[in-house]
């Protein structure tokens, strides 16, 4: 259930990498209005990966929406057919993965 | 004892200087915790990069809600539930942050920018109220370079 799906598309050298993170990114104030502030989770960061090398590197916080989007660009790295790797992680220590192949 | 403290300092400095850059994951939640609990765009600034002073001369561009930072327009989005907020910039970047003064803390989402990284981002942000989102871009001449854009939320998006 939890993970990231994830389409990359080769154009003109660039690959563009369109992600939803699927994830309910509750704030504080929500778990606060049900009782617990602490309940509070959300991905906290979130990363990708093609041929072992890091294409995005980002640290996040609970004002990003739910299901989050990520739309990224990168270059210089990532062939056709290549795995494109993510991993999120949440504030209560869970992961979600995704991987597409660049099309 | 402070030169040993001198010492383990630079072992730790000359271990992370060995690990390339492109695999060196960064955490800015461990790294500098107080830009995420900061409550005003200022502070969170101020806590990621130790300066306030933002350079606005059209160097990054951000849309938020379908409405260019330069239009001058504000720009309205229909629920604060899912803001859609693009942005971009040419400038040779170490890192690039997102803040927002509707929410109660400030802090978005901070990115570290490798040598593969083409900025040029899409993201979807929560805010709870009218307010106005900051993209601040860290060149690799240290300068901060920021883009601004206001906003009407005609529906919250932080309720329960």
């Amino acid at each position: 259930m939890a993970g990231i799906r994830l389409k990359a598309k080769l154009k003109k050298g660039v690959v563009k990498v369109k992600a939803m993170a699927k994830h309910d990114m509750t704030t504080y104030n929500q778990m606060e209005k049900k009782g617990n502030r602490d309940d509070a989770n959300f991905i906290t960061h979130i990363s990708a990966t093609v041929n072992g090398e890091t294409v995005l590197d980002a640290s996040t916080s609970q004002f990003l929406s739910k299901n989050p989007i990520f739309k990224f660009d990168f270059k210089g790295i990532g062939e056709k057919g290549d795995k494109l790797q993510m991993v999120w992680v949440d504030r209560k220590g869970n992961t979600g993965k995704g991987s597409a192949k660049i099309k | 004892m402070e030169r040993r403290q001198f010492l383990n300092l630079t072992l730790g400095a000359l271990a992370l200087a060995v690990v390339p850059a492109s695999v060196r994951a960064e955490d800015f939640r461990k790294l500098k915790p107080n830009v995420w609990t900061a409550h005003t765009v200022d502070d969170a600034i101020n806590a990621m990069y130790g300066s306030t002073d933002l350079i606005e001369n059209g160097s990054v561009f951000l849309k938020a809600a379908g409405e260019a930072y330069n239009s001058g327009k504000k720009a309205v989005a229909s629920s604060g539930g899912a803001i859609p907020v693009t942005f971009s910039t040419e400038i040779p970047a170490k890192t690039i942050a997102v803040f927002q003064d509707a929410n109660p803390e400030a802090a978005v989402i901070v990115y570290s920018v490798n040598k593969y990284s083409v900025n040029n981002y899409d993201i979807k942000i929560k805010m709870a109220k009218p307010g106005t989102i900051t993209i601040v871009v860290e060149g690799e001449d240290g300068k901060l370079y920021a883009a601004k854009q206001t906003l009407d939320v005609a529906l919250g998006g932080c309720e329960g």
